[in-house]
This record gives structure tokens, sequence and C-alpha cells, in this order.
């Protein structure tokens, strides 16, 4: 594994492997000294062309304490803004000798692209492209599930016959996609819970259960429910009509939250808009793995620069 | 006098006999004794009429960094044409007389093919005013199709005008089905593979709705229409809904339209990104039907050249379109003549004879006849070949066929009784001015 561009190129071994070290950087973030030596001297170059202060965070955080050099290049007050093209700007990336690039872009296939075009030789790690995905959230969400049903010291596990769902504006969410795709692969089972404006036209292929409302996705009894965030534009393009309705039918409410069993847990990504996709006393109950899941993120990025490291070596 | 003698090439794809060439008329086909200037030896090669495009941008004005009109029309030379029609999305548009005879003369010096330029249906292709279409008729130019190609005239009583008002002159509206607001934002075929890429969706029913609408306007006001590039399953059964009505409807297919599917564009290359874009490869199948039973009249090329900075960049940023006039005759070879959908006279038709008619082009009426003019391609069916961008002589590279094996070679191109590419090479400095 050179690059890291979609949760759809990895193997079950893969997958697992990555969550494995994950555990491994859990474990390492709670020692007294923090890091580990596995990237000294090398260059983590964290490219933004598209604002995200939390996983930004996260990405400089996992590289730091993997005693990386960390340069941050947001597009705001950059070259970029002035209109230099993205392959200018990843080649003079490349020539100032940036070992990995961490890409985030409101394209979808950029980082693809960036992988394939020859612009440069570096590992490429997606974090997030467009409406098409974004492996390393995946990546902390099904760690997060493994340790909440199956305790935080398992190894070798992926999540098969965990029951999942996931509710919201899955059309638009490279979040949902990466979810689907590695929860496939690690076993789980995917209900995908969403108004038909908001479910991609054609998810046959997908591997996949739809449900039109929550209602009837709960009751199938999940594991899991990730709620995912709703942007508020999306009502004047005539998605839905209005954040009460989006809330009646969609939201993660308290009464919704009380049909739950007792061991189900309710995830989001966020930035949350309480209220709308989640009420704020489920994102402050226990169930919710909103805070552990930013606390797993830096572990989750972790693995993913050490096991992109062990081709290099 | 000028005289050529093309010695044994089998005529659309049948008989074999010479075609004898006097001052840019055929004056015999059948066994030529008589001696010429010029023999071509084409035992093997196959002679269609000259074809004729129906979609071509030449880029000029405006857009000379990706083509012009002498670049463009010797890529159309190299492809076998000898008369290609100049869409007007150029900048300035092609919008009056003015700038139609332009492009035409510039055609004319260039000399490598008849440049037939296409008019505006509304001013500056902004879809609000109907363009100066009765003097583009009557210039120098001679303009008898009328397109807003690259932005669709999406207005329905806007439409309903334009095909009655050029019908008054007996031209014909080439329409590019596309409904505006079901296409905001779009990047690819609405389906499976988008929804897995995550770009946007171009739904089929956005070119379907259209041309339903349009043929029905045509036939309410009794004008003819031509629709651009057809591109879905539903499309076509639109159009053969249409003709079995009896309603003036002519389409055409690209043959990139033929090949490719949305499957293509999984590797995100921008070369994939076309407009109307790739579909199934259901359509596929449906558009090659379409051909075989006659539903789609013309293959045309929606050759559209960018330079390497619109395609060498990410899908969101890049340029719609790829080039297409070198590599459209061995596309039709590999997706319609090989399989069996149709024969080489039928290749003939698709890619002159109906195009000509179409666009009111003169001398196509009777391909390869005596008393014709001599607009003759030699092709060789044998050629198998690895494609490559060694292939290409426009200005621009964007195709996206490199590397794929494909059959058929254009050995000789004969405009008007001069050769513009002999031996499967462009003659160069051929300008007649």
């Amino acid at each position: 594994m050179k690059h890291l561009i979609s949760t759809r190129d990895l193997s079950r071994a893969e997958a697992i492997g990555l969550l494995d070290t994950t555990a491994d950087m859990v474990e390492v973030r709670g020692r007294d000294v923090k890091k580990l030596p596995t990237l000294r001297g090398k260059t983590v170059a964290n490219v933004f062309f598209e604002d995200s202060t939390r996983t930004r965070l996260s990405f400089e955080a996992a590289a730091l304490a993997l005693s990386a050099d960390v340069s941050t290049l947001t597009a705001q007050g950059s070259s970029v803004s002035k209109g230099e093209s993205l392959k200018d700007t990843l080649q003079t990336l490349e020539a100032m000798g940036a070992d990995y690039i961490v890409l985030r872009h409101s394209h979808s296939g950029v980082a693809a692209t960036v992988a394939t075009s020859g612009w440069t030789d570096a590992h490429v790690i997606n974090a997030g492209d467009g409406t098409h995905e974004h492996p390393t959230q995946a990546l902390l969400d099904a760690f997060t599930m493994r340790s909440r049903l199956s305790g935080a010291t398992a190894r070798g596990a992926g999540l098969d016959g965990a029951n999942v769902v996931i509710v919201g504006d899955i059309a638009h969410s490279r979040v949902a996609r990466s979810n689907v795709w590695l929860l496939n692969t690690l076993g789980a089972s995917v209900t995908l819970a969403a108004p038909k404006t908001l479910l991609p036209k054609d998810v046959t292929e997908w591997g996949v259960s739809t449900s039109l409302t929550l209602d009837e996705a709960l009751d199938g009894d999940p594991d899991v429910v990730m709620t995912l965030r709703i942007q508020k534009e999306r009502m004047s393009s005539g998605y839905f009509p209005s954040e009460s309705e989006y809330s009646r039918f969609w939201g993660m409410t308290s009464d919704r939250s009380a049909r739950l069993k007792d061991t189900a847990i309710v995830m989001h990504p966020g930035p949350m808009n309480r209220g709308l996709e989640i009420a704020g006393d489920v994102a402050d109950s226990a169930r919710s793995t909103v805070t552990e899941q930013v606390r797993n993120g830096v572990a989750a990025r972790m693995a993913v620069l050490y096991t992109l490291t062990g081709v290099q070596s | 006098m000028t005289s050529l003698v093309v010695r044994g090439a089998s005529i659309l794809g049948g008989d074999t006999a010479d075609i004898h060439v006097v001052d840019g008329v055929i004056v015999g086909v059948g066994a030529i004794s008589e001696k010429a200037d010029r023999t071509i030896d084409a035992a093997g090669l196959i002679a269609l009429p000259g074809l004729v495009d129906l979609h071509t941008h030449l880029r000029e004005p405006g857009g000379e960094a990706s083509e012009t009109i002498l670049s463009g029309s010797r890529a159309a030379a190299a492809g076998g044409f000898t008369a290609v029609h100049a869409m007007a999305n150029t900048s300035p548009v092609a919008d009056t007389a003015t700038l139609v005879e332009r492009v035409f003369d510039q055609g004319v010096a260039a000399g490598f093919v008849e440049v037939r330029p296409i008019g505006a249906v509304t001013r500056n292709l902004d879809g609000e005013q109907l363009a100066d279409i009765g003097a583009m008729a009557h210039s120098r130019a001679r303009v008898t199709v009328f397109s807003d190609d690259g932005k669709c005239v999406g207005d329905s009583l806007l439409m309903r005008r334009a095909l009655e008002y050029v019908s008054t002159f007996g031209g014909v509206i080439a329409q590019h089905a596309q409904d505006p607001r079901l296409t905001l934002g779009a990047q690819m075929n609405e389906g499976s593979v988008s929804a897995e890429l995550g770009l946007q969706g171009w739904p089929a029913v956005a070119e379907d709705a259209i041309i339903a609408r349009d043929v029905l306007l045509a036939e309410s006001v009794g004008a003819r229409l031509h629709v651009c590039h057809v591109s879905t399953a539903g499309a076509v059964e639109v159009v053969r809904w249409a003709k079995r009505r009896g309603i003036d409807v002519t389409a055409e297919v690209t043959p990139h339209h033929l090949l490719l599917s949305d499957e293509n564009v999984r590797g995100y290359s921008p070369l994939f990104k076309v407009n109307p874009p790739l579909r199934t490869s259901e359509d596929v199948e449906a558009l090659r039907a379409g051909v075989a039973d006659g539903t789609i009249d013309v293959i045309a090329t929606d050759h559209a050249p960018h330079s390497a900075s619109a395609k060498d960049c990410t899908w969101a940023d890049a340029a719609f379109g790829m080039v297409g006039l070198e590599s459209a005759l061995s596309l039709v070879h590999a997706t319609l003549v090989n399989p069996g959908h149709v024969t080489w006279d039928g290749v003939a038709r698709l890619l002159s004879t109906t195009p000509a008619r179409i666009g009111r082009v003169e001398g196509y009426e009777h391909p390869l006849t005596t008393g014709s003019l001599a607009n003759i391609t030699l092709v060789d069916p044998s050629f198998l070949g690895e494609w490559g961008v060694d292939r290409l002589v426009g200005r621009s590279h964007n195709t996206p066929f490199g590397g794929l094996e494909l059959p058929g070679r254009v050995m000789s191109t004969i405009f008007r009784g001069t050769e513009t590419v002999i031996d499967g090479r462009i003659v160069d400095e051929l300008r007649t001015a």
C-alpha cells in the first residue's frame, strides 16, 4: 500500500491490520512519552484546499507523534487562491521534499488524480475529496465501533455481524461512502436511511439495505447508528423542506435513542448540528462516541502513516 | 487539365473498379485504360465518398491555442473527411454574417476540406434573442445548420420560434439536448458509477426530455430538427418513436459514445470527461442498435480540441470534450462494421451521404459515380494497430483512445480531385491561396 485513497482498495487483512495498529497507537498515546521515532527526518505536508480545522489538526497531531516534520498549506492566503494550479502546487511540494501528502479537496477524485498523475512521488493520503471518500474517518469510525462492541483490546477482529445504520445525506457524504466500503469488508451489515433526494440514484451495487425513514431502519435493532452532518443549504436546493421535517423523519432524537438496545452506540463525524440531525442530549449521552471518535482519529491517522511507511523502508 | 486514376479499389466495400478523376470531377468508374497525371494503387483498399462531419469544433476565432481552422482542417483530412461543419461556439460566437464568412473564407484558404460554418441559433449563445439567422443563410457561407451547441436552447418558446424562423430559410436546428436545470453542476452520467465516485450525476432524462419536447415542437410547427450527439437508450427510443410518427427529425451519435461507457471514468482521467457524458454499456448497445436500424442517421465526431492544461488537471477543473476527427473511422470500423451492424456502404451513408444531405453540402448525392465531385477516401480495412497521439495531426492531443488496438486506416483522402492524404500521411503546404 503506497497511498490511501479509498477504503474500497483495502483488503480485509489490510483493514484489520490498520485497526490493530490503531490500537497500538492508542496505547502509545497513553504513555508518558507519547511519541514514536518512525518518521524522524520525514516531511508530512498537509495540503488543505478545503477548510477543515479538525481533520487538519488531527493529521498534524498524528504526524508530530511519529516525529515527522510537518508543513501545512491551506487554500486561504496561499498561491492556490491566486490561481496556481493543483499540478503546480503539488510539484512545488514535491520539489521541497514532501514524503507524505495529506490532501483535502472539495472536488471528488483529486486524491486519485494526484496519486496517479506523476506530479509527485510522495505517499498520498486522502483526507477527504469532495463527495467521494474520507478513508481515515472510516478507519477511526470502524476502530471506535470495534472498541465499543468487542473491547478496546480486541485484535484481529472485524465487525462481523454488526448491524450499522447510517442516516442522513448519503448522496453528498464522503464519510458514508468510505464507511460503506470498509464496513462491508469488515463483515458488518449496513442500512442507509435517507429521503430519496439524499440517497444516491443507484445503490444497488453497494451491498447495503436502504430505509426511507430512520424509524424503519431502527426496527432492525442496530448496534450502531451513525448520523451524518446535514448541510443547511440542502433545504434551499429542494432536497428537503425544513429543519423540523428533517428532524422528524431522520433526526436522532431522544425518543429514538430510547428505542435502541442498551449496548447500541450513536456516532457523528462532527461538527454536529445539535437539534437537527442529532439531539443535544443524545450527543452528550453515554451512547454517544463523538469525543471518542476525535480521540481515536489521531491514533488511526498515526496507524495510516505508520503502515504506509512500512512499504517504503 | 489535371487527372488522376485510383486503381483497383473496392467501391463502397463491393466490386473492384478504377476511378477516373479529371479537374476535380469523377469522369469514369470501371476499367479505366486512360493514362493520368497521377495514379494511386488502391489494391486492397476500400473507396468511400469523402467523409462529411456535421459536428466539428475548429475553435477559431478565440481558441487558437487548441485548434485553428487550418489545423482542424488537416486533422479532418487525416481522418478521411472532405467537409466539416464548424460549430458556432467560438469567441466571438458565429452569430453574424461577417463572422461565418470569415470562417468560411479561412476554410477555403486552408484548402484541406470544405469548411461549412454553423451559425448560432441565439445571439452569443445566450438563449435569449435569435442570432442573425437570415443574414447568415444568405451570406457567402450559405449557412444551413444552426446550433447553440455546448448549450441547449432550453426555453420552449424560443425553441419554437427558432424552429419556425430557421425553417423559413430552409435551414435546420441542431439541438444540443441538455436540460440546463437537471444538469446543474453535473460531471458524469448519473448512475451506479457516479454514485460510487461521488461525482455529480447527469441524468439521462435531462437529454431524453428535451428531445421529446423538441420533436413535438418540430411536428407542431412543421420544421426540420437535427439532434446532436444522442447518448442514451431513452433518446434513441424517443427518436425512433418520432420517426415512426413521421416527424422530420434526424439524429447523430459520436464515435466515442459507440465505444466508451461510464466505467471508463473510474480512474478520474479527464480524457474521458465529455458532454454529453459517457453513459452505461446498455446505452452503448442501444446506440449501436439505433444506428443499425436507421433510427440514428449520422455519425458525427464532436471533435473538441483542448490544450494540454485543460486536461492535465483534476476532473472537476477539466474541460469537456475529446478530439475525434482522426479516430472516427477506426471507431466506426470497430463498433459498427466489425460486429456486423453496418456494411461499408452503410458507413458511406452514415459518414458522408446523409450528413451532406442534412447540411445541404453539394456533391455528395451520388457517391463515387460519374459526374460527382471527386471527394474520395481510401481505407485500408486490414490494418490493425495501436492508437496513439502520433496519429493526431491537429493542434490538441486530448484523445482517450491511446493504447487501444483499433482497426482501419485512412490511406488516401482526395478533396475535389486533389490529394490531401497520401499513403496515410497528410500532405502539407497545400494552401490553395
